[in-house]
């Protein structure tokens, strides 16, 4: 699946976009969150707190327990900050 | 209607003669101009501001946003222009129009949508400041002030 970062996110993932292989079975983006955090470091510290990790799935605003598949856009962004 | 995201500059006097020639059915058009500020709290200025959003997804909001506004009052019509990319202090960052019969939809649906462009709209600012640069924090008045339209 397609996973994006926005924002302060995307500097400290020093990345705006990746490809992730999303294991079979019924994901969400719990489980994809989880799998990013494995990594450690900056992945486990940024995406640690659900209330400060916006989250969207296919470009509409998602939850912790949104279903993923692995034809999905993610993407993870910090509270947005515009006008 | 519309909603742009641009890099570029909007003119506010043509955006003006252009909605206010949409049809005589209107009677009150507001308008809404954002601007970059310089000052911060205490002595930290601001040098340049970047906006960054996510394309495809700002576009649907906005028009989502623009909607509800649509659902909630009887409007003529609706303008809504951000932009993004590098800006300076007293630089234009967004427009928002509405047109009615009467002001105060217009007045009230104006509100409504900046408030709702704050809090709903993926954009996001860094600043750089005297004392280096750092993305903006989201503001809780913000979220009281678009929480204030929810109907109960």
């Amino acid at each position: 699946m397609k996973v994006l970062y926005f924002g302060k996110f995307r500097e400290q993932m020093k990345r705006a976009e990746e490809s992730v292989d999303l294991p079979q079975g019924d994901q969400t983006v719990a489980s994809l969150v989880r799998l990013l955090r494995a990594r450690g470091g900056d992945w486990s510290e940024v995406l640690s707190d659900s209330g400060t990790v916006l989250v969207a799935v296919n470009q509409r605003m998602g939850a912790w327990e949104t279903p993923v598949t692995d034809s999905d856009e993610v993407a993870f962004f910090p509270p947005v900050t515009g006008g | 209607m519309a909603c742009r995201v641009q890099q570029a500059d909007f003119d506010v006097d043509r955006e003006l003669q252009a909605f206010c020639g949409g049809g005589t059915q209107t009677g009150a058009v507001v308008s809404f101009v954002g601007l970059v500020r310089d000052q911060l709290e205490g002595d930290d200025r601001i040098h340049a501001l970047s906006l960054e959003h996510y394309p495809g997804m700002t576009e649907r909001v906005l028009a989502n946003i623009e909607r509800q506004a649509r659902e909630r009052w009887d409007l003529e019509d609706v303008l809504i222009v951000h932009r993004v990319g590098c800006l300076q202090p007293g630089d234009r960052i967004v427009l928002v129009m509405t047109g009615s019969a009467h002001r105060g939809e217009a007045f009230a649906a104006c509100e409504f949508l900046m408030d709702h462009l704050k809090t709903k709209a993926p954009f996001w600012k860094k600043e750089d400041t005297d004392s280096g640069s750092h993305w903006v924090e989201a503001a809780s008045s913000d979220d009281q002030a678009v929480n204030r339209w929810q109907r109960s």
